[in-house]
């Protein structure tokens, strides 16, 4: 990280701690320049893993907010402390039995505590990716499992909102099964990839493979340098 | 209008929105063979001889690596030998997986599948379990599964794509086992985009031929690895946490039969004995080869390549590294972050600081960085960052102008979020993107079923080398991890069902560390890395280490 003379130093506190650090960085890399070596509340680094769940809260600022240390810049007189950790319980179960068609509502029954929301949106505006978490919680609740799969399919599982809810609802866990529930059962699965396994069963391209497999490089290069581009899909 | 940029970088935006309408109606053309073979030899980081040189001991000796592998590759382990009781065995399992991405998830779900009981597996991981690469790849995985592509046809676009250096047996897996794996994903749940008569939307990938790559919006890999994990979370297989090996464990004729594994929070060591043992610890990009910033995973720092490669596993390709030509270069927070392939399928171009196109936006990988770096460092036609990196365009408006209003939208939300958190709208504006270490090309030997030459001994995914070659196409990886992934679930479940318990050493490091001291190699270093450091200099120069916490 640039450490040269003319950058501007702001103050952070981490934990309370009051550190100096130059303007410009995430929570994640302010940490570090501050002499931090992270094992847990680090992944990967570019906002996909929920490793980093920070709370904080900035200047003269009375609320408490919610982010990615690794996709947030630091502000001067930021107070944080990283949430590396959620202890929410998930519940168990067989993707094989979980058809829609068989159930009254499997999310319903597999999280009751859904029936619990208050709606008071507490989740949505803890979510650092703008996910409408309240929303498909309630989607779940009337049984919408498509929704509620497109509406939390952008989830990193940071567990922010189930810490925050007051009504201990494993918002999360809920989206994941009904993420897996259209998956398998809603979205319909594709005909020309069952098409293609049966070729492959009945053995359709191994004699073309083989023939490419056993080539000399020259060969091969002769066949790859004349192939032909589909332009559309 | 958006206020990311300053505003000596908006003059160059507006002579690319000049010329905008004109190139949403052309295309460059793709690079015949003469000219991107001279292209890389002068540009791309891989063809510079004084970024590596030869491997001084072991299995590969004599085989060129990056210096920054060869740091490590070439220092003693660390661990002294002598301070481990292996006398007392804290797991005693049919199967040990180390690293707890993509791979070595799908490995112990397809192990359950030959009929390993989960509770004779246990996947040991560094950081936590699904913390991986796998899950930070965005744009897709190829399947060839359309009536006009073929396992045939993918097999030779990813052959050519790889320079012919791929071994033949482990891509004729890859590409003839790929429609398989897809039908899997259908089967655990994995969301794939999909058109109105619910078949997939495939797009074309750099070096395809065909539209052969299958996604989950730009989170592709994200999507796989949770439902993957959660299937794992179903089944119960156990996953230690914050727990790497530092070391194989082998016997007295060199099979590896377990390994010793390290609790990061307590520094307390495992001893974990195992019939069969599967290294899935990923890449390298943490090592910074060259000094490029990397778009991997904080944890992809090689562990396995060099616990592998002391148990006597050689090592191929390593002198070839995989640099992503879309990294991001502007803001300075998101440096080195990954920009997906896929904003170049669904239309982006790159262009150059005076709006003009230089290169096709879908030639290999390795073409299109080289073509970047020549923009920016041979014609000096890059653009310049205010911390002087320097980026070509990536003009993602000109997706909406061809595919309509929307299309970066819906197709990329997390690439437009990133970019929002710093105050640029990719929607409105183009973004400023440069080469970032990606993907480690070569990797451990490993044989169709994923056996390394060391008895006892498999691996899988980033950690391999031969399926890819020298350069892997894009959508490859994800495939890459689901298809070796399941084979060495099937082959280490199928080894441990016959091999009897082994006997405990650490003898191999031993040897290794005796090597090294023939060969005159003399370094302060240890290795694995483990955690990469990231620490400012200025705290490091003061750090005192006075054991308070050991």
């Amino acid at each position: 990280m640039a450490e040269n003379k003319d950058e501007k130093m702001i103050d952070i506190y981490v934990m309370g701690r009051m550190y100096r650090v130059p303007e410009g960085l995430t929570i994640m890399t302010a940490l570090e320049y501050a002499g931090y070596k992270y094992v847990r509340g680090c992944g990967c680094r570019g906002g996909f893993c929920g490793a980093c769940s920070t709370v904080f809260r900035t200047k003269n600022e009375y609320k408490l907010r919610m982010d990615l240390a690794c996709q947030t810049a630091v502000e001067d007189g930021m107070f944080l402390v990283q949430l590396p950790f959620v202890p929410a319980v998930r519940t168990v179960f067989q993707i094989d039995k979980v058809d829609p068609e068989e159930h009254d509502n499997i999310l319903l029954e597999h999280y009751p505590e859904i029936a619990r929301c208050v709606s008071c949106n507490t989740c949505t505006k803890a979510c650092p990716q703008d996910i409408e978490v309240m929303d498909y919680v309630q989607a779940a609740l009337r049984g919408d499992i498509d929704r509620t799969a497109k509406l939390s399919f952008d989830c990193i599982q940071c567990g922010l909102c189930s810490i925050r809810c007051p009504a201990d609802i494993k918002h999360y866990h809920l989206a994941q099964e009904a993420r897996r529930i259209k998956g398998r059962y809603i979205d319909i699965h594709s005909q020309q990839l069952a098409h293609r396994i049966g070729e492959l069963h009945d053995g359709v391209y191994e004699e073309k493979m083989k023939e490419y497999v056993s080539m000399k490089k020259e060969d091969i290069k002769k066949v790859y340098d004349k192939r032909e581009f589909h332009k559309e899909g | 209008m958006t206020d990311g940029y300053p505003r000596y970088m908006r003059e160059s935006i507006e002579k690319l929105e000049s010329t905008r309408e004109e190139r949403a109606k052309t295309t460059f053309e793709r690079m015949p063979a003469s000219e991107s073979d001279e292209l890389l030899k002068k540009y791309h980081p891989d063809y510079r001889e004084e970024g590596k040189r030869e491997i001084r001991v072991g299995a590969s000796k004599g085989e060129k690596a990056p210096l920054e592998l060869l740091r490590l590759l070439e220092a003693p382990s660390l661990i002294d030998p002598a301070d481990i009781d292996l006398g007392q065995v804290d797991y005693d399992l049919d199967l040990l997986i180390i690293g707890g991405g993509g791979a070595g998830t799908v490995a112990a779900l397809w192990a359950i599948g030959e009929g390993i009981s989960p509770e004779n597996i246990l996947i040991a991981t560094k950081l936590r379990h699904g913390d991986s690469n796998s899950m930070m790849a965005q744009g897709g995985i190829q399947a060839a599964d359309k009536v006009e592509d073929s396992p045939v046809q993918h097999y030779l676009d990813a052959m050519g794509g790889g320079h012919y250096t791929n071994v033949p047996e482990l891509l004729e897996a890859l590409t003839m086992d790929a429609p398989r794996l897809i039908r899997w994903h259908e089967e655990l749940g994995i969301l794939y985009d999909r058109d109105t008569d619910s078949e997939f939307i495939e797009l074309p990938g750099g070096g395809t031929s065909r539209y052969r790559m299958h996604s989950s919006g730009d989170y592709t890999g994200m999507e796989l690895m949770r439902v993957i994990r959660d299937e794992a979370r179903n089944q119960d297989v156990p996953v230690l946490e914050f727990a790497p090996a530092v070391e194989l464990l082998t016997d007295d004729h060199g099979s590896v039969t377990g390994a010793l594994i390290m609790n990061l929070e307590t520094n307390e060591y495992y001893v974990v004995r195992a019939r069969s043992t599967v290294l899935a610890t990923g890449g390298f990009g943490r090592l910074h080869v060259q000094s490029y910033p990397t778009s991997n995973h904080y944890g992809a720092t090689g562990d396995g390549l060099i616990m592998g490669y002391r148990a006597g596993v050689p090592l191929r390709d390593m002198d070839s590294v995989q640099y992503h030509p879309t990294g991001a270069a502007y803001p300075d927070q998101v440096l080195g972050l990954l920009v997906t392939e896929k904003v170049r399928s669904i239309g982006a171009q790159p262009i150059n600081v005076d709006g003009e196109m230089f290169v096709n936006p879908l030639e290999p990988r390795d073409v299109e960085a080289a073509a970047f770096i020549r923009e920016c460092y041979g014609r000096d036609k890059g653009i310049e960052t205010p911390t002087g990196m320097k980026g070509v365009w990536l003009d993602s408006p000109l997706i909406d102008v061809i595919k309509g209003e929307g299309t970066v939208a819906r197709n990329l939300p997390a690439m437009v979020r990133q970019y929002k958190r710093f105050n640029i709208d990719m929607t409105i504006d183009p973004i400023l993107v440069f080469p970032t270490l990606h993907y480690q090309n070569g990797g451990l030997a490993i044989d169709a079923q994923g056996a390394t030459p060391v008895s006892g001994l498999f691996a899988c995914g980033e950690v391999t080398g031969g399926v890819h070659g020298k350069n892997r196409l894009m959508g490859n990886s994800l495939l890459d991890f689901n298809v070796f992934g399941r084979r060495v679930g099937i082959s280490a479940a199928k080894h441990a069902s016959k091999a009897a318990p082994g006997k405990l050493t650490l003898n191999h490091v031993n040897s290794y560390q005796k090597a090294l001291e023939d060969a005159g190699v003399d370094t302060k270093e240890r290795s694995p890395l483990l955690i990469p450091e990231y620490r400012g200099k200025k705290v490091l120069e003061r750090h005192l280490d006075i054991g308070v916490f050991l």
